[in-house]
């Protein structure tokens, strides 16, 4: 029997990951750039400090393999809020517990007209997200917005809690495509402090769900880390390694890669460690450069002028327009949000900076009733 | 040249085409007007009524084209024959490119599913054309089920490599009675050119135009590799060989 994902993480320490990325030199980068199959070892080399000599080499490695894979095309995807109501800590997160803003969970009505307001903008790929609230926000309030968005959007796909084995198969039947749940730091220590209180601060629980997933057989499964927690570097060779073990498991699933740096939101801390436009670039062109399918994704965290030159470097998916507060479309659009956004410009204008740089915008590539 | 003949519909170009990976529509419009194919292909789930304007099918020029929508990105034969029917009935054709595809990063198509959906889809009245690897028994037994022409790979999809199955191929080419389309890896013209001198039927293109940095022009030159192809081999071509050929060492004593 194949070992799950745990035991292939604790194989690794920390420090070990760590020491390894440290060590790599120029040859080490070199002989990465080289090889035709990029081993997670060449990952480590990418992502290494040295590496950043190489940037121009690796990005125009990346733009070359995405297009060879996915065309000059961009999938454009908006989130929909459905709920900030809560019940973990998260010390990085406007929606933490603690937090003193008016929670709310969307009504069927509110989520239609939410739903209306998103495909005006011109929008068929749609991703729901919720705090973590089991009494309010379990799994039958996601299967019921699942089967009334249906009939809406042709690619459905949910960031919440993680979830069971069997209610995740549930979710699949009904016609859910994909499933985001990012570990937010593999240093488990670290992850206790940022996750002090809540069923999210069970770091090995969170860690075995793409597993949960992947035997559930939903079409696609996004990892990530939150980039300023710990050193993006180890963080993201962990990642890398969890993403490793999976595409080989589960060999039928899609996997996506999210780069979210922590943004200011109300009553949060500001981030432990920084990392760079250009060092952001390094990590997406290595991931690239690590594996060729993978869809890279990219949110309205960041700023537009630095968007619209990520579209070349091997960017998949993005998002625009989007607000991230329940309701902030059409029903309360004045209410808090779970960070802020930096590029607010419409789906529009985005989808228009796109198509300049030689690019067909892509709504919608795929059908519900194919799930 | 002859005309090619797939389920009674006659085709003047050999060349088929993808529609998946251009930088707009207006650019695969040309690169298609280019290619003077009669046969694109195009994924339905892509097609999006709901934004008519910015609609893929909006841009592919309707007259003397067959539309040959694929079920790109289904997993079984449940889901493929699903989505073949409601490719019927949007797109109001019986032609099918099946395509079931598992594993989604080689995208290599799985013989089981496919075989099993093959079967059921031309029970249910659709022209398929279904995407295999080159698997030469594979290719007889859809052959037996009534597909209607076999697309096997050059290699595997988008990679540009060329004809790594070419043993294969040929085998394929050798032994079918109905018509052979080499469909994914043709990276180059010449790609296009050996699959037409080996006795394939017609070749379908998408990565390797759609990402050339002028689709237009390499459009065209798909267009001329696969004429001079299929050309060269209704011409008669003579048999290549590497070395002079020796005079009978043994056996010219036979005739002394």
């Amino acid at each position: 029997m194949a070992m799950d994902f745990k035991e292939v993480f604790e194989q690794w320490s920390w420090q070990e990951a760590s020491e390894k990325i440290y060590a790599k030199t120029a040859a080490d980068v070199e002989k990465a750039l080289a090889a035709t199959h990029k081993s997670l070892d060449d990952f480590a080399a990418l992502v290494s400090p040295v590496a950043a000599d190489y940037l121009e080499q690796m990005a125009q490695q990346s733009h070359a393999l995405t297009q060879k894979r996915f065309g000059k095309t961009m999938q454009m995807y908006v989130p929909l809020y459905l709920s900030n109501e809560c019940q973990n800590i998260c010390t990085y997160c406007g929606f933490s517990f603690t937090n003193q803003i008016k929670r709310t969970t969307l009504t069927d009505a509110q989520i239609l007209a939410e739903a209306e307001v998103i495909k005006q903008m011109g929008y068929s790929h749609v991703l729901l997200v919720t705090g973590e609230a089991t009494q309010t926000v379990g799994v039958d309030y996601i299967l019921n917005a699942i089967k009334i968005l249906k009939p809406h959007f042709s690619n459905i796909s949910i960031e919440v809690q993680p979830l069971e084995e069997e209610e995740y198969a549930l979710l699949a039947q009904e016609g859910l495509y994909a499933v985001l749940v990012y570990q937010e730091s593999y240093h488990q220590e670290t992850y206790k402090s940022y996750h002090p209180k809540g069923k999210k601060s069970n770091f090995n629980y969170r860690l075995d769900t793409p597993d949960r997933l992947g035997r559930n057989g939903i079409h696609k499964i996004g990892l990530g880390v939150l980039i300023g927690l710990e050193d993006w570097r180890v963080d993201s060779f962990f990642c890398a390694l969890h993403l490793d073990y999976l595409e080989k498991k589960y060999w039928q699933t899609k996997y996506a890669i999210s780069f979210p740096r922590l943004r200011p939101a109300t009553g949060i801390i500001a981030p432990n460690f920084i990392i760079s436009d250009k060092e952001l670039v390094q990590l997406i062109c290595a991931y690239r450069l690590f594996n060729e399918n993978l869809e890279l994704s990219i949110s309205t965290r960041e700023k537009a002028e630095f968007r619209d030159k990520l579209v070349r470097l091997g960017i998949t998916s993005i998002s625009a327009g989007s607000k991230t507060n329940p309701g902030g479309y059409a029903v309360t659009p004045e209410a808090l949000e779970q960070f802020e956004t930096d590029d607010n410009r419409s789906a529009t204008e985005v989808a228009a900076m796109i198509r300049n740089q030689g690019y067909t915008v892509v709504w919608k590539d795929w059908e519900t009733t194919y799930a | 040249m002859k005309k090619l003949i797939i389920a009674g519909r006659e085709f003047n170009s050999r060349l088929f085409l993808g529609t998946g990976k251009f930088g707009s529509h207006t650019q695969m419009q040309s690169a298609i007007i280019a290619s003077a194919t009669e046969m694109v292909t195009v994924a339905l789930k892509r097609v999006n009524p709901d934004k008519e304007d910015e609609d893929i099918l909006h841009f592919i020029p309707k007259e003397n084209m067959v539309l040959l929508p694929n079920t790109s990105g289904v997993r079984t034969a449940k889901e493929a024959i699903l989505a073949a029917e409601l490719a019927r009935e949007a797109l109001e054709t019986n032609w099918l490119k099946l395509e079931i595809h598992p594993d989604p990063n080689y995208l290599l198509p799985d013989p089981i599913e496919t075989l099993k959906a093959a079967e059921e889809l031309v029970k249910k009245g659709f022209i398929v054309l279904p995407y295999i690897n080159a698997d030469p028994v594979l290719c007889k037994r859809l052959e037996d089920v009534g597909v209607a022409a076999v697309m096997p790979l050059g290699s595997p999809i988008g990679s540009n490599n060329g004809l790594q199955t070419k043993a294969m191929l040929e085998i394929i080419i050798s032994q079918s009675q109905i018509p052979v389309v080499v469909d994914a890896g043709i990276g180059v013209p010449s790609h296009a050119a050996e699959a037409m001198e080996m006795g394939a039927d017609a070749v379908l293109v998408n990565t390797a135009i759609a990402i050339a940095t002028n689709p237009i022009i390499m459009a065209t030159a798909f267009k001329m590799a696969t004429e001079a192809g299929r050309m060269a081999y209704e011409s008669g071509m003579g048999i290549r060989n590497f070395k002079a050929v020796a005079s009978s060492p043994l056996t010219a004593f036979l005739d002394e």
